[in-house]
């Protein structure tokens, strides 16, 4: 679900997605900000209703439910959400998640979903990404950025090399200190 | 591991990558990883032909990426394979195992795997021009 919206601040233009990620006992919290082309009030209304779609939501796809199952998982699990956008400025999504609720989806593995918003396809003119991650149990308090980590990759995000290496890296930061 | 770990760890594959793109020589290995994929597991198919491709050797002349829904939805996995002077390749069911298959057969032994071939996506995402 965040990789799906982090994909949407991709495909929206945005030159730069930060990711916020603070877990504590009880609640996971995910604000994700970018600078893309952003909604209008009207266009956001329609993107929550999964029976819309405009045809050209997305390049190379015409549909896309990820903002109503968001919405959706939140009914069912007694989570928080919110979202801003601004036209011409960009789109702010705040997730509240329920980790106490028994309906809350698992969260999966973030590292592997870290290195899953890292390798999008992107716009031409590319997207920088800057990922923090705060945890309680186990502590763990790190940052990434896209661009440090693809200069420090050669300039390169594609090959299985770099892909393997990048997955290493993540999941070295994800080991308590 | 810190960035400076990193960089040791990648070298000078640089380097490789303009000599592999000036030759035009590049495999593609392409993940659909829009929810359909990644309900039916490509996210462990993605895995899988990463740790094969290192397997192999191939991981500095291999682009792995990934995209969304290609449209085939009841046949995920789907992957696209791009060797170069073979016909594009779209595959269906490609579970973890598979893809090991693929790098041995198609990558490496530039052979087809008939059998999982998507021959074309599915009739209502057809545009007619």
């Amino acid at each position: 679900m965040i990789a799906d919206l982090t994909q949407n601040s991709v495909e929206a233009d945005a030159t730069l997605v930060t990711l916020d990620f603070v877990q504590t006992e009880d609640t996971l919290t995910v604000t994700l900000v970018d600078n893309g082309k952003g909604m209008s009030e009207e266009t956001l209304a329609r993107a929550k209703d999964p029976f819309y779609t405009d045809g050209k939501k997305h390049p190379g796809r015409k549909i896309g439910l990820g903002i109503p199952f968001l919405i959706q998982t939140m009914q069912e699990t007694d989570g928080d959400w919110n979202i801003k956008s601004a036209v011409g400025k960009g789109t702010t999504v705040f997730m509240q998640f329920n980790l106490a609720n028994i309906d809350t989806p698992p969260i999966g593995k973030i590292s592997e979903m870290f290195a899953e918003v890292m390798t999008l396809p992107g716009t031409k003119n590319g997207y920088d990404m800057d990922i923090h991650r705060t945890n309680i149990n186990p502590v763990l308090d790190y940052r990434l950025n896209r661009n440090e980590i693809k200069e420090a990759l050669g300039g390169d995000l594609e090959s299985v090399e770099s892909i393997k290496l990048l997955n290493e890296y993540i999941e070295s930061q994800e080991q308590p200190q | 591991m810190t960035l400076e770990e990193l960089r040791k760890l990648r070298g000078n594959v640089k380097s490789e990558i303009e000599k592999r793109d000036t030759e035009g020589k590049t495999i593609e290995v392409i993940v659909g990883m829009g929810t359909c994929g990644i309900a039916s597991g490509a996210k462990e198919t993605f895995n899988a032909f990463v740790k094969e491709i290192d397997a192999k050797g191939l991981g500095k002349s291999v682009l792995l990426r990934q995209t969304g829904c290609m449209g085939m939805c009841a046949n995920e996995p789907t992957v696209e394979v791009v060797v170069p002077g073979m016909p594009r390749v779209i595959y269906g069911n490609v579970k973890a195992p598979v893809a090991k298959d693929i790098v041995e057969k198609h990558l490496i032994g530039h052979e087809l795997l008939d059998k999982l071939i998507l021959d074309r996506p599915a009739a209502d995402i057809i545009t007619n021009k």
